[in-house]
């Protein structure tokens, strides 16, 4: 009988364990962000700020743009952090967020061993830098992940009228990974370029013999919304929490704090909510 | 680097609660599971072996993308809340390890079944207390099923990053940061916590040990 008595113990240790973790700390949300906000650190920087200003704990799951429409779709976090134009808008127009509002951008960069076989540095475009990797064959890995990135690039291949996937060959890869995990890939590969948003470039700890080759195409501009989850939808969704979380990022003092967010003497986000 | 230091204790506590928990609550079911299926005989007993042994080769992201849709607010048990919770990670590795747990104890009790069974019929003991006294024989050989049950939790990473979602201070366990700083490119941070993790899973396989030994002089 002493072992079922045991049995009993563990099981209401583990009951109140798990009572514990869903009780703890009512004033919090989630936000859906993406992976290139996480792996630049810039949450690690930025949230600690919003709770001591705001008073709110912002809990995130970071993913691809992708996943982190889906979560707001299904109403599994409050506040989603973005980087799609498209997508973002079909989101609103369908009914599943609201308020959306532009708050910080950066630009994507197309990335590629130092030594550049395809001869991609001093394209005169993103998309004529494409066209000439893709004629060399050099190779290609792509996010293949639905994130925002991954949405930039299959829209410039459209734009520079290839279709990566079907044109024959293995030089077009696709990872279905994170922006580290690929910039990862590309550095190991020795003959591979990317494109990565930039915080995620700065940031990166292991570039070895990758560099940075074209940069400054309007159409590299990588714009990050904020999305409150309908609450008509959802009526769990902390609206009032997340509206001040909101307006604090698209505050003066938010917006500056965005702007202090720098790896290198450069400023990986740059705050352009009060632009508009 | 810093900041890491200061939650890396946060990190292998939470670590530990997730997957602690979940391979208590997957012995307590795992246990009394393998050891009906060894001692009674019933219509169906046959194919849930087979399948409990097809379980314990259960994909981690499979069972998380099972608790996601569970327990997402879209879900059946949405209203719940538990989606990104420790509750949410212990639910998955729960679901992980308790075939693996049940498979084994099946095969350590059914072995004891042949060894005992004359001595237990001839004392005319009811199925129940053959359960209980089986189980209480096999307890060393359980305790290693238990930490292969505990290595199995630990260990995964495709099913706590999908329902704990990774959330620092929170979420974040020895395997999801180690996934997060590897994509940072910080390769020696991700090796060493590596490290941290095969270190930890010595001490507690080490402990397990060293309690078996000295149990095994108090009872005999």
């Amino acid at each position: 009988m002493k072992q079922i008595d045991n049995l009993a113990v563990c099981l209401g240790m583990a009951f109140m364990v798990l009572a514990g973790s869903v009780q703890a700390g009512e004033n919090f949300i989630t936000l859906a962000s993406t992976t290139s906000t996480q792996a630049s650190g810039f949450f690690d920087y930025y949230l600690p700020l919003v709770q001591r200003r705001t008073g709110i704990d912002v809990r995130v799951v970071a993913v691809g743009t992708g996943q982190a429409l889906k979560l707001g779709e299904n109403g599994d976090a409050d506040v989603l952090l973005v980087h799609d134009r498209v997508g973002e808008l079909q989101f609103v127009e369908q009914g599943f967020g609201v308020d959306r509002r532009e708050v910080m951008y950066n630009d994507f960069v197309l990335v590629g061993p130092k030594r550049d076989p395809a001869r991609a540095a001093g394209s005169e475009s993103a998309v004529a830098a494409l066209q000439k990797i893709a004629g060399s064959k050099a190779g290609f890995i792509s996010r293949g992940d639905d994130s925002g990135t991954n949405r930039l690039e299959r829209r410039l291949w459209q734009e520079a009228g290839i279709d990566p996937g079907a044109s024959g060959g293995n030089w077009y890869r696709e990872a279905g990974a994170g922006m580290g995990a690929v910039l990862n890939m590309t550095a190991a590969s020795g003959n591979a370029y990317t494109i990565a948003d930039r915080a995620t470039w700065l940031a990166f700890r292991n570039k070895t013999e990758l560099a940075l080759l074209v940069q400054g195409d309007a159409r590299l501009f990588n714009q990050y919304s904020l999305i409150l989850v309908n609450p008509e939808k959802h009526p769990h969704v902390k609206k009032q929490q997340a509206l001040l979380f909101m307006d604090w990022m698209t505050s003066v003092e938010g917006q500056r704090a965005i702007a202090g967010f720098q790896t290198a003497g450069q400023a990986l986000f740059k705050p352009n909510a009060l632009q508009q | 680097m810093l900041d890491l230091d200061e939650s890396l204790v946060e990190i292998i506590l939470v670590s530990l609660r997730v997957s602690v928990t979940a391979t208590v609550l997957a012995a307590v079911v795992g246990f009394l599971l393998g050891a009906v299926l060894a001692i009674w005989r019933f219509p169906g007993r046959g194919a849930l072996l087979v399948l409990l042994n097809a379980m314990m080769g259960l994909p981690p992201v499979v069972v998380g993308l099972l608790v996601y849709l569970l327990l997402s607010r879209a879900g059946p048990m949405g209203s719940l809340g538990l989606l990104f919770t420790e509750s949410a990670m212990i639910i998955a590795q729960w679901l992980l390890v308790t075939p693996l747990i049940a498979a084994l104890t099946q095969q350590i009790v059914a072995d004891l079944m042949l060894e005992y069974r004359e001595q237990l019929y001839s004392l005319g003991a009811k199925r129940w207390t053959m359960l209980q006294t089986l189980l209480w024989e096999g307890r060393y050989s359980l305790l290693t099923v238990m930490l292969a049950g505990f290595g199995r939790a630990i260990s995964e990473v495709g099913a706590v990053l999908i329902v704990g979602g990774n959330i620092a201070h929170h979420t974040r366990v020895m395997t999801t940061v180690i996934a997060l700083e590897t994509s940072k490119g910080n390769l020696t941070i991700a090796l060493a916590l590596g490290m941290i993790l095969i270190a930890l899973a010595c001490m507690i396989n080490a402990a397990a040990a060293f309690s078996k030994i000295y149990a095994a002089r108090l009872y005999g």
